[in-house]
């Protein structure tokens, strides 16, 4: 309720800022201005949150099962670890967003250059989070492993994969919030469908109401997404002690 | 040194736990950033007998048990620990900590059974369900970790060690987070259900050590040797309230604190 009541008030501020700083509306809309396009538009944002959901989604789930199977073979193989470890660390200094137009360029207009996109945006974190977590395991437990004779892939599978959740966890809400980005980013290149794509067209008309609604879609959207997974992450994650109430509270 | 006599126990160990190797350990020596802790240190574990160790924090007791257990090697050459059956340890050997090491997201009854988990074997649910029941959790194996009080906690990682069923266990303090009502009672069950296996259990609580050792040695000095202390008499686990083992404990202490210096 708290951060509704904060987001009304900044909605008061924009219509202040309008109203009495002079500012034209195609610089600034009105906020009704705004949520009339919503409302007028509705089928054409609806039809292309849809097409930039779908590259997101995608996008998570390829660029998490990439990066968790990365960090996974890196702990279990040392050798892997002191060939691609540096590299992952170094391709962090890679600026992923002015690939765009290369991915376009490679995976044409349609959903497959967002989604690389997009995938390429998360794998860095999840990959991180994911080899952070899993090489941090309680040392006492990895002892007590050992003098069970564990076999080394159940050890890496079912004591230290599970106790590296929480950590891949915050990995997974961070590729939330960032996927969406990315899918963007490849829209506003090259695309036939989107918000991206939408947001640009906008753009060019001047149609400034309308690159709000799209905006107010893709934050909604993202946020909603943010909000499933951190609600999926604390269900299954359960066991692990949080004293943290988080964003949405229990 | 020894005047009190080391005392049998009641009943004999049950047979099939009658194959609880000797352990000789030879010569170990350990350093720690320039210092000798200790030098060819000697020590002989009886089979089938709780042989307990005390001594100051950092002298070097928690690396002697990680050196048995094999999780640790020797520093220098000559260092040795053998089974009197000539076969190796690796295998035989169940460990038990200080922190209970229960898996969060695993209920009571697959913690007990992490071992078989981890070597990839179908746990077996009677024995797990025996191995609870034996320790005081009839019943409590759906009981997820963060459920249970620390007291239980133990339990159940008493419980897991004793499913693994191995012949030599080794135990680092293992009930010294729990409040002194618990830890006595954990202290019974401790000794009647690792009768008959070869123990070693360190500890710093006197009291522990007059009630369950068969065996009392203290490490101390530096580098540190090996001094053997009398034990009080009367099968283990002793009563906490006997004069004998109340005395005992009383000239354990006063020679930990003399050690101290």
């Amino acid at each position: 309720m708290r951060p509704l009541i904060t987001l009304l008030g900044l909605v008061g501020v924009w219509a202040a800022v309008q109203h009495f700083g002079a500012v034209p509306d195609y610089l600034l809309p009105r906020p009704v201005d705004v949520a009339a396009c919503l409302w007028r538009q509705r089928g054409l944002l609806a039809g292309n949150a849809a097409v930039t959901l779908a590259e997101t989604l995608c996008g998570l789930v390829l660029g998490s099962a990439c990066g968790l199977a990365l960090a996974l073979a890196m702990v279990a193989f040392a050798t892997l670890r002191r060939w691609l470890m540096p590299l992952v660390l170094l391709s962090q200094a890679v600026p992923v967003f002015a690939l765009a137009p290369l991915l376009v360029l490679w995976f044409g207009f349609g959903m497959g250059s967002k989604i690389v996109m997009a995938t390429l945006v998360i794998f860095f974190p999840v990959t991180a989070a994911a080899f952070d977590g899993l090489r941090r395991t309680d040392p006492g437990l990895l002892d007590l492993a050992r003098t069970m004779d564990a076999n080394p892939a159940l050890l890496l599978l079912r004591l230290r994969l599970p106790a590296a959740l929480p950590v891949i966890g915050a990995g997974l809400r961070v590729a939330a919030a960032i996927a969406p980005i990315g899918a963007v980013i490849g829209e506003w290149v090259g695309a036939s469908a989107g918000l991206g794509f939408v947001m640009q067209n906008a753009n060019i008309r001047m149609q400034s109401d309308l690159m709000f609604a799209a905006l107010a879609v893709l934050s909604a959207m993202t946020m909603a997404l943010w909000v499933a997974i951190d609600r999926a992450l604390r269900w299954s994650l359960a066991w692990a002690p949080d004293s943290d109430p988080g964003v949405t509270g229990r | 040194m020894s005047q009190i006599a080391t005392p049998g126990r009641l009943t004999d160990p049950p047979t099939a736990l009658s194959t609880a190797p000797a352990i000789a350990i030879r010569g170990l020596t350990l350093r720690f950033g320039g210092e000798t802790l200790f030098e060819n240190l000697d020590l002989d574990l009886e089979a089938g007998r709780f042989t307990v160790l005390l001594g100051a924090s950092g002298v070097g007791k928690t690396t002697l048990l990680r050196i048995v257990a094999g999780l640790e090697t020797p520093d220098g050459p000559g260092g040795s620990v053998r089974a009197d059956d000539g076969r190796p340890l690796a295998g035989r050997i169940a460990w038990m900590a200080q922190q209970d090491l229960l898996c969060p997201w695993l209920d009571a009854a697959a913690n007990v059974a992490l071992g078989d988990r981890l070597r990839g074997r179908r746990p077996d649910r009677d024995r797990v369900a025996g191995m609870l029941a034996s320790v005081g959790l009839d019943g409590r194996g759906g009981v997820m970790p963060a459920a249970l009080s620390g007291g239980m906690r133990q339990r159940v990682a008493l419980a897991r060690t004793l499913y693994e069923n191995r012949k030599v266990v080794l135990m680092d303090e293992p009930f010294s987070a729990l409040d002194s009502p618990t830890r006595l009672r954990i202290q019974d069950l401790a000794a009647d259900r690792l009768a008959g296996r070869t123990v070693l259990l360190i500890t710093h609580d006197a009291l522990e050590a007059c009630r369950l050792a068969d065996r009392l040695v203290v490490l101390a000095g530096r580098p540190a040797r090996l001094i053997e202390h009398p034990v009080p008499p009367g099968p283990v686990p002793r009563r906490s309230d006997d004069a004998e083992v109340l005395a005992a404990q009383g000239a354990l202490l006063e020679r930990l604190a003399a050690g101290i210096g």
